[in-house]
């Protein structure tokens, strides 16, 4: 929420000019945008009484158009706003955009989220493995969410064991990948520079201030160069059923990767999409692949891609991704939703990060090409399209990574 | 000063920028609630053109600062003027070193980038951030603090306030999202391609020496031109170029010269597949459906 204190004085709604109905009207309005997913604050609701007040709130015909470039904050935002706007003041439609009174609107939302993603599971057979550590209270959660969804969870826990993937060698020669990788991909050079006392251009500033006790004469050089930051990962493994034969090897690899490098997400989907990273942060690799078997148990079924990435960007995005960030996509491009949904998050992943790798390990087979229709809709959006089945392809693919 | 969203349009057609009314309550509503708005559209569709218009509406100023990756304080907000300063210090050389610090990071040394100069006019200049989304996110956040406080430090010379507070314009192409914290500290507008009508209107604004009929005629074929599946959909800036061509080449009727239109599409299309793609049986359909 924006502070209103900091901002520039305002024309102070006068007091009472308006109705309280009219006030309490204002109110529900705001609510119900809060329901439809608009980020409204204190500071845009003051500013619509201001909106009210103006002579443009005694016409319907200005006021749509005012409101609306205060509350929008998206393009999407934009599009919805007159449907919702109409639906309300007219009171059409009104079951259908329910006018929250302030106290239900805490509800409507925890019940807009709970049809986004599942709660944390009650009692579901399952003993609740995290809650025994000492690790975050996240945890719980994320393992309650991954555990109760899923297809078809009885046949997934056969189809996709991973608790065989404990081999220590196994471990090790992943571990030593991902570290491999994270060294070399750990910096990006960013077009933004930082004083040093060795670089490509002067810094006339310092170099100055600095040279002011010798009469001007530039004894001690300061100079700039390009800063360096470090590169964010952020993977999306794919374990439904037609990647099983994989999901193990990648699960190590993931574990080796929120290991080695100094900023990334791991996350896990199938049907639904789990975030795995608190779980793999265990630096005891057995417990860490416990937790995860137990998160992954509803794996095995069908793929919603589309869907899966759709939760990502409007939940995780934006906390995790930044301008420096890859995303690994895993997954051989099944996908039982929509290729056109899958296309545009595809779109609007691309736009938040720097690059997409999809890694699907079906390029490795002979005569493969991806004729998925998810995979077809998903392709223009990818930097780097590469094979990776097993650790010997994947480190193949080191010095591409390497460059991204 | 407060104009009614009326008298803003009117105005805004007065110098030469055909405003829809969303735009103009748009305008209207930034000085009413003195938040800056941000315009999101297509490349092309005029959102700089916006922020000229709004100077030119109140008379005032256009700061315009160019967006880019790394574009840091130096570039945006003030330098230092070395030069002076090093020949301030040369000319005082054996004095107090602290009087003579004192004395080069005064007002006096300090250049003016655009965000500076924007808080120190007397009257209000109009701010045009263009292409916001090319910046980082350090420059981005940086801006906030600045569009929320109007008033900058700078180290060696203290707090400087906003004398008076500029009409800010931020415009995004979309290619990076825009922070939470800074779409929400603005007004939203989507600026998209005019209709033919008012396309129309833009180029009889712009080029007055057209005929209505052909101006329609363009608009209608531009209109149609952008339906197809193209790489680059022409801006309005296309055409006016395609307007003006026109007008040059003596063309009354694009309906009568199928192959001056077809040769002139060049400047509409702009990449070589969109050229291709529309040949002269396509431009010949396009102009068909141009009643």
């Amino acid at each position: 929420m924006i502070a209103s204190a900091g901002a520039p004085a305002r024309p102070a709604e006068p007091q009472g000019a308006l109705g309280a109905d009219l006030r309490r009207r204002l109110t529900g309005f705001v609510h119900t945008l809060r329901d439809n997913g608009y980020s409204v604050g204190l500071a845009e609701t003051g500013d619509a009484l201001a909106v009210l007040a103006s002579p443009a709130g005694r016409q319907i015909s200005a006021l749509k158009p005012a409101l609306r470039g205060l509350f929008s904050a998206t393009r999407s935002d934009w599009r919805r706003f007159d449907e919702i706007f109409d639906a309300y003041w007219s009171r059409r439609g009104v079951h259908r955009f329910q006018s929250a009174p302030a106290a239900n609107a805490g509800r409507a939302l925890d019940r807009r989220r709970a049809s986004m993603q599942p709660p944390p599971a009650g009692p579901s057979g399952l003993p609740d493995h995290t809650r025994r550590g000492d690790g975050p209270e996240v945890e719980s959660e994320a393992d309650g969410r991954g555990r109760r969804e899923g297809a078809s969870p009885t046949a997934a826990l056969t189809s996709a064991d991973m608790r065989h993937i404990v081999d220590p060698d196994e471990v090790a020669r992943a571990h030593a990948l991902a570290a491999r990788l994270a060294r070399h991909m750990r910096a990006r050079l960013v077009r933004r520079e930082q004083a040093r006392r060795r670089g490509r251009r002067l810094d006339f500033r310092r170099t100055i201030h600095r040279s002011i006790s010798h009469g001007g004469t530039p004894i001690d050089l300061v100079w700039r160069r390009r800063k360096e930051k470090p590169l964010r990962l952020v993977l999306l493994l794919d374990a439904s059923g037609s990647m099983s034969l994989y999901t193990a090897f990648f699960v190590r690899f993931l574990h080796g990767v929120v290991d080695a490098f100094h900023e990334a997400e791991a996350f896990v989907f199938h049907t639904r999409l789990v975030h795995v990273s608190p779980s793999l942060r265990d630096r005891k690799v057995a417990r860490a692949v416990d937790r995860l078997s137990l998160l992954a148990a509803g794996i095995g079924g069908g793929t919603r891609i589309g869907e899966c990435l759709a939760a990502f960007n409007r939940w995780h995005a934006k906390r995790v991704i930044n301008s420096r960030t890859a995303v690994i996509i895993v997954s051989d491009g099944y996908d039982t939703g929509e290729p056109d949904a899958l296309a545009a998050e595809m779109r609007r992943l691309r736009r938040r990060c720097r690059r997409i790798v999809w890694l699907n390990p079906l390029i490795g087979w002979k005569d493969y090409s991806p004729e998925a229709r998810g995979m077809q809709a998903a392709l223009p959006y990818v930097d780097l399209f590469a094979p990776a089945h097993n650790l010997e392809s994947l480190a193949a693919l080191e010095p591409y990574l390497a460059r991204i | 000063m407060a104009l009614t969203r009326e008298a803003i349009a009117e105005k805004l057609a007065a110098v030469g920028y055909i405003a829809d009314r969303d735009l103009a309550t748009a305008l209207w509503l930034m000085d009413l609630l003195k938040r800056p708005l941000l315009l999101e559209g297509e490349a092309g569709v005029g959102k700089t053109e916006v922020a000229k218009a709004l100077a030119a509406l109140h008379g005032a100023e256009l700061i315009r600062l160019q967006c880019y990756e790394g574009l840091d304080q130096n570039a945006a907000l003030y330098e230092w003027n070395y030069q002076r300063q090093l020949l301030a210090i040369k000319a005082r050389e054996g004095e107090d070193p602290e009087v003579i610090e004192e004395h080069i990071f005064a007002e006096e040394y300090l250049l003016e980038r655009p965000l500076l100069a924007a808080i120190r006019r007397l009257e209000p200049p109009v701010l045009l951030i263009d292409e916001v989304d090319r910046a980082d996110e350090e420059f981005e956040a940086f801006l906030l603090e600045l569009l929320s406080d109007f008033q900058v430090s700078i180290p060696e010379l203290g707090t400087i306030t906003a004398t008076a507070i500029p009409r800010v314009v931020l415009t995004s192409n979309g290619t990076r999202e825009l922070s939470d914290a800074l779409r929400r500290r603005c007004l939203y507008h989507y600026v998209d391609f005019p209709d033919v009508d008012r396309e129309a209107r833009i180029i009889l604004a712009r080029q007055p020496d057209i005929d209505t009929a052909l101006a329609l005629q363009v608009a209608n074929m531009v209109a149609a031109i952008r339906k197809e599946d193209l790489r680059k959909v022409p801006g309005v800036a296309e055409t006016l170029d395609w307007a003006a061509t026109l007008v040059g080449l003596g063309i009354h009727d694009i309906r009568r010269e199928p192959e001056a239109v077809h040769d002139t599409l060049i400047c509409v299309l702009k990449t070589h597949e969109d050229r291709a793609q529309v040949t002269r049986e396509v431009s010949d359909r396009l102009l068909g459906k141009v009643a």
